[in-house]
This record gives structure tokens, sequence and C-alpha cells, in this order.
């Protein structure tokens, strides 16, 4: 596959490597802030590769697994009702909530429906005008663009069946969250290449400045995250701690500034409960009150939402980077992809769902 | 005084049904049997099956009344869509059970059909089923000698539903297992991963994108003779079905209690299937197959196996992946192009699509 296979290539991955062996003066604990980077370090072993030199701490970037545990409640309560049909990308069916997840409402007769696209979610609302139909609007900066978008198509076609619950999520709030923690050992970052195709990488500029930390925006291929490995830490060698693009392929200072315009017509930004870390301050979106017809909260009113987090999911440590998953008792054992206690182990871009497919201490 | 014409005795004949399955066709009475002459006959018709008896009374070849084993498989066949690129629902309910038969090394004989009707079908699909599963069987080589059919209201059953088992023969000197692998064996697999999977869900239309690949599904049975003939002392046949290639060689893994080391770049994948798998977020080490077979040979039988493959229909592609090792027990190792290792492990449940 062509601009794919490029960045694959053994020998280049192997050169720049070898680059940071030679560099490396000491072991730098680096966090990669998206669940695809930590996903695909695991996959192509890079992280076993580049031990001796650097600790790989995997950051919170995992839209699944933050979503906060309220919030599945509330998809689980709207998808169990007659005459909906609840959307969602296929990775939230089996992330558990307080009592049931999405799969067990299915099972039990509920209209839950996968898809590639909430445009498609439409398109089913479109041709279900006897049902109403609901759109689990989750994800970071990345999915925001085209989640908006189908409130913007529903308002435009005049379906007025069609709602979203919205739990959109920013990664630099995070990040201030992060760095701002006394505990936290991060010295450099890998920025999420994806995001920062839509968003650009303006807004990182002053956390690198502030905290004195250098940020590498860096893709998902192999040959990508080992690039940004190395220039964060020539960065460290040299005590610089800039914004630098390792993904120019894909990533601009000002990113995608049309689907940026999209999302700021439907949202507005908001204070967040990130699963398993806490609400962190206008950490998230949620839909403008011009919008706020399409807003499943408001539509369906769901109270008495009582959530129970499974008592041995130490998820909150392992998504700020406190804790590696195989140092959690329930790991493997008791938690597994078939049957999660959190979400970090069901979504394919969870840590511990990387640590256990990738068997690395199994 | 007028009087009313009577045209004769005015009682409707019940409508009869001959594109449409309905409730009576599953009845056991006349509509039964009408389905069955009209339809199944046209297309299954081996003279045990012409026989109309509650059973099938089969002769054993020749070379089997004194020795060797008999070899049963069961297998029940549900996909939605029933048609799809490459193939249909027949020919996955005729391979998948001969397959299943023939990784005993046995030859498949005698197969027996039983079918769930969901009322509304219409006949024109059932016949095409069958067509289907007259071509695969008559390719396969092998009768189909006995079958049921029951119908089931509409709403209980995804159209049609095929369950098959199939009867082989298999010589007394082969001990084909998945507990057979040893140390030091290679495994080879006889083409290219993934397809089958992609083509069905291509086929669901809900990938939004469309691709050109066709399921896989076909007979091995003739490809595993001719390993057979080549590499006699052939320790491990198994078809890489749903969970795919990962999950098969996990089993057979735990099975023999060995490790089975791959490597990456060996395995053959298809371009438009890797393109699939990188848009959706699938491993296609994780996606079924329903026409290859991984073989574990000795090594001094390895070279004459994989040849055997790469000379039949279905083997073009054969590649030897990987090799078995003592330790670490029970693990699948895949080693990547740029020289790291990781483990394999079985796939967990159902296969989904990342988000971004």
């Amino acid at each position: 596959m062509q601009f794919v296979n490029e960045f694959r290539d053994a020998s280049l991955i192997k050169g720049v490597l070898e680059k940071i062996y030679r560099t490396a003066t000491r072991r730098w604990v680096i966090m990669e802030i998206c669940g695809g980077q930590t996903h695909a370090l695991l996959k192509y072993g890079l992280d076993e590769l580049l031990s001796d030199h650097i600790e790989l701490v995997h950051g919170p970037g995992c839209p699944v697994c933050v979503t906060s545990l309220e919030l599945v409640d509330k998809a689980v309560a709207i998808a169990s009702q007659p005459d909906v049909i609840f959307c969602s990308y296929g990775d939230m069916l089996r992330v558990p909530g307080s009592e049931r997840d999405l799969f067990s409402v299915r099972a039990a007769g509920g209209q839950v429906r996968v898809v590639y696209s909430p445009l498609d979610a439409v398109r089913i609302a479109k041709e279900n005008p006897d049902k109403q139909v609901v759109f689990f609007a989750i994800g970071f900066e990345t999915t925001a663009p085209v989640n908006a978008m189908s409130v913007i198509q529903a308002k435009a076609q005049r379906i007025k069946n069609y709602s979203v619950l919205v739990s959109q999520v920013c990664v630099p709030p995070a990040m201030h969250a992060i760095l701002g923690t006394p505990s936290c050992r991060v010295q450099g970052f890998l920025a999420a290449g994806h995001v920062c195709t839509v968003m650009g990488y303006w807004e990182y500029l002053p956390i690198a400045e502030k905290y004195h930390v250098p940020i590498v925006v860096t893709g998902f291929e192999p040959l990508d995250l080992v690039q940004g490995i190395f220039m964060c830490v020539q960065q460290l060698e040299n005590g610089s701690a800039v914004v630098e693009n390792a993904y120019t392929r894909a990533v601009t200072l000002k990113g995608n500034e049309a689907a940026q315009a999209i999302i700021n017509r439907v949202y507005e930004p908001c204070d967040r409960n990130w699963r398993g870390i806490g609400t962190i301050p206008m950490s998230g979106w949620q839909l403008s009150p011009e919008w706020a017809e399409f807003d499943a909260e408001k539509r369906f009113q769901i109270h008495h939402i009582q959530t129970q987090e499974s008592p041995l999911c130490i998820a909150g440590l392992i998504l700020q980077g406190l804790k590696k998953p195989f140092e959690c008792p329930a790991f493997g054992t008791t938690c597994t992809p078939q049957n999660p206690l959190g979400a970090t182990m069901v979504s394919s871009e969870g840590a511990c769902a990387a640590y256990y497919q990738y068997g690395r201490t199994l | 005084m007028n009087l009313p014409t009577m045209e004769g005795p005015v009682c409707p004949l019940p409508l009869t049904h001959r594109n449409q399955i309905v409730l009576g066709h599953g009845s056991g009475g006349r509509m039964t049997k009408e389905l069955i002459e009209k339809v199944f006959m046209t297309y299954l018709s081996s003279s045990p099956l012409m026989e109309n008896n509650d059973f099938a009374s089969l002769k054993l070849p020749e070379a089997a009344v004194m020795r060797g084993k008999l070899i049963v498989s069961t297998d029940a066949h549900i996909v939605k869509p029933l048609f799809f690129a490459g193939g249909d629902i027949g020919r996955l309910a005729i391979c998948g059970t001969v397959n299943d038969v023939s990784m005993s090394g046995a030859t498949p004989l005698y197969l027996t059909a039983s079918f769930i009707l969901e009322e509304g079908l219409s006949v024109e699909t059932l016949d095409r089923v069958l067509q289907s599963m007259k071509e695969a069987a008559h390719e396969a080589g092998v009768q189909i000698v006995a079958g049921d059919t029951k119908v089931v209201e509409q709403g209980k059953a995804d159209g049609i539903f095929i369950s098959t088992t199939g009867v082989g023969w298999s010589p007394p000197e082969y001990s084909i297992a998945g507990s057979e692998a040893k140390p030091g064996d290679i495994v080879l697999i006889s083409g290219s991963i993934g397809e089958h999977g992609i083509a069905v869900l291509e086929a669901r239309g809900e990938l939004g994108f469309e691709t050109r690949i066709q399921s896989d599904v076909a007979p091995l049975n003739h490809l595993i003779q001719s390993v057979l003939k080549a590499a006699p002392h052939t320790h491990v046949l198994r078809d890489p079905t749903r969970g795919g290639l990962a999950t098969t060689l996990n089993e057979i893994a735990h099975q023999s209690g060995v490790c089975i080391e791959l490597e990456e770049e060996a395995i053959p994948v298809q371009p438009a299937v890797l393109a699939a798998c990188e848009m959706l977020g699938f491993d296609p080490l994780y996606i079924a197959n329903e026409g290859k077979v991984v073989v574990v040979v000795p090594p001094e039988e390895a070279e004459a196996a994989l040849m055997a493959m790469r000379n039949s229909k279905y083997g073009t592609l054969a590649s030897r992946i990987g090799i078995v090792r003592e330790a670490p027990k029970k693990r699948v190792l895949l080693r990547t192009s740029i020289g790291s290792t990781r483990v394999l492990d079985m796939l967990a449940s159902e296969l989904l699509p990342r988000i971004c």
C-alpha cells in the first residue's frame, strides 16, 4: 500500500532506532497521548526495542475509555427504551456501564446499531421517521467535526427524530491536568497526530512554555513513532522545550480550519467528567444553545443515574500514566477483553487491551 | 324468471405457493412432498436420497472395509447476506463440512443436509442456493445422501439456515490432529488470508466503500489429498475459519503444548484485504477464511507439501509462514518486519471497527 508501506520500512525504522540509542544518555519518560499510538507501539514491538532508553507512558487519548460512566449509563437507559434506535461506534458497545453494556441491551431486544459514521445514523433517522434515532457522539477533536456535521445535516434535512448524546473531549486541558499533578513524571509528549490534523498545534505552544516540556506532533505508523520519539529525545538532551511537528504530511500549525469552523458552529466548551480521572474544567464540548433541540440528554430526561465503578479497576491511574496495566491485580485475571472491568480493557485504543492483546507480560 | 348461472361447484382451490415458502411447506404433508420433489430433487438426486427412506444406506469404499477410520463432522451454516462475492450459503454449507472432514486427512464421501427455511423465502432464492450446493458437491466429489426441511415463521430465521454433516474415510496410517505439532515442524498456509470475512462484510453494504474482494470459499479435499501424497507424515491440518489464522494457530499451540513462531512478512495477504483492514482497524490475522488450510509438517516434508499445494487449484499462493518451537509453550509469537516479537492472542469476541 502506497503511503503506508514506506512508513513501515524496517531499514528506515532501524536507522532511527539507532539514532535514539546513540542520542539518549538516560532513560527519558515520554507519554504518547493517543491510544492509537499506544496500540501501534505495542503492535510493532517498539516498546520492547526502546525499553533500555525510553520509558513509554500511555496517555488518556482513548475516547471510549474516558467517556464518563454516567454517560454510558445514560446511553444504556436511552437505548433500552422502546421506539429508540441507538447508534454508536462499535467500540462503545462493550464498555461496561454500572450494570450493563450496550451489547446486553441489544441481546435483550433493544435496537442498538453499529455505524461507521454518524451520517449513517442521520440516514437511519430519515428512513425510520416513527423511531427516535440517537447517536452516541463520543470522541476527541478527531470525531468532533463529523459528529457536529451530523447535527447540521439533520437540521438542513428537517429530520426531527435525530439527536446526539454528546461526550466530546479535548486533549490540551487533559495535558494541563496531567502536567499539573505533583506526581507527574512525564518529561516529554508525543501529541496525537490525528487530533492535530483537525486542530493544528498552536494550542500546544503555551503548554510547552508553561511546563517547560517538549511536545512533538507524531503520527501512527512505526516510522512516524520512532521519528517523534527521536525528536523528543533530542530536545530533552538539549534542554529545549518547544513544539515540533514530526507529522508534516498531515498536520499544519493552524490545522483544518473548515473543520474547526464546523465544531465552533455547533459546539461550545464545557467542563467534562473523564472516566477514571475526574472533572477537568473546560475539557470538552457540548451543543451550543442554538442546537439544543438535538441534545439527547434534553430530549430523554434520564435522571437518578447511580454510577457504580468496579472497585478493582485502576483505569484512572493508567490513563494518567501513573500505573502500567500489568501493575493492576485484576489485569488478565478477573479483567480481560471478554469480561472487562474498565473501559481501558475494551477499546482497541485502550492501554490495558493493547497490553493484553500483545501479551507484554503474560 | 332468471335463475342464477351456475359455473360449477365453487370451492376455491388453495393456492399452490410455487414462488414463496409458506409454513405449509414444513408440514410434512403434501406441500412438503411437492417442495422436495419439485425443488430439492432437481438439484439433490443421489441414489440414496431417491430411495425416499428416513435413512441412507451407504457402501464403504473397498479399501475401508477392513481398515481405517470413519470420520464424521457436522456444522450449521448461517450467513447474512445469503449471497456474497465469491460464494453463497449453499457453497459454504458444502465446503465447510467437506473441509472439516478433510482436516483429518480423510476423503469426504457423503453429506447430509438439514434446511431451516423462513416463511416468505422465495423459491427462486432456494433454487440458486441448491444449484450452488450441487456444483460445490460435484466439485468436491461428495454425494448428498440424506436431508430434511423445516419451515419457521417469518422473523424466526434469516432466510435459510443449512446444517450439514459429512462422513469420510481415513486410512489408518495417518495420525493427524491438533495435538500432533512437534518442535521443529514447519507451518504452511495454502494461500492469502482474510478474504471471506471482508467479502461478507462488504456484501452487507455497511462498509461505506467498495472492494473487489471475493470470498475464498472452496472445497479443499483435493488439495489436502495431494499434500498427503507428498507429505504423508503431516502432523496437523486445520482450516482457519472464524477467528482467523491467529485463533487457529493458538488452538494448535494449546493442544500440542508448543510455541508457534510466525514471520509476519511471510504471511500472504492481498493488498485489497490489507487496505480494507487498515480502514476498519481490523487485523487480517483475525479475519475468517473458508478456503484455506494450515499445514504443520516435519521439516523434511515441508518443501514437498508446499509444492503440492502450489500445484493445486486453491493453493497457488501457498507459503511457509513459521516454525514450531519447544517454548514458550501454548504461545503464538509473531516476528515483525522490524525485528521485534509480539504475542498473537486468540480473538477475544466479536470484531468491532475502531472509532478513529
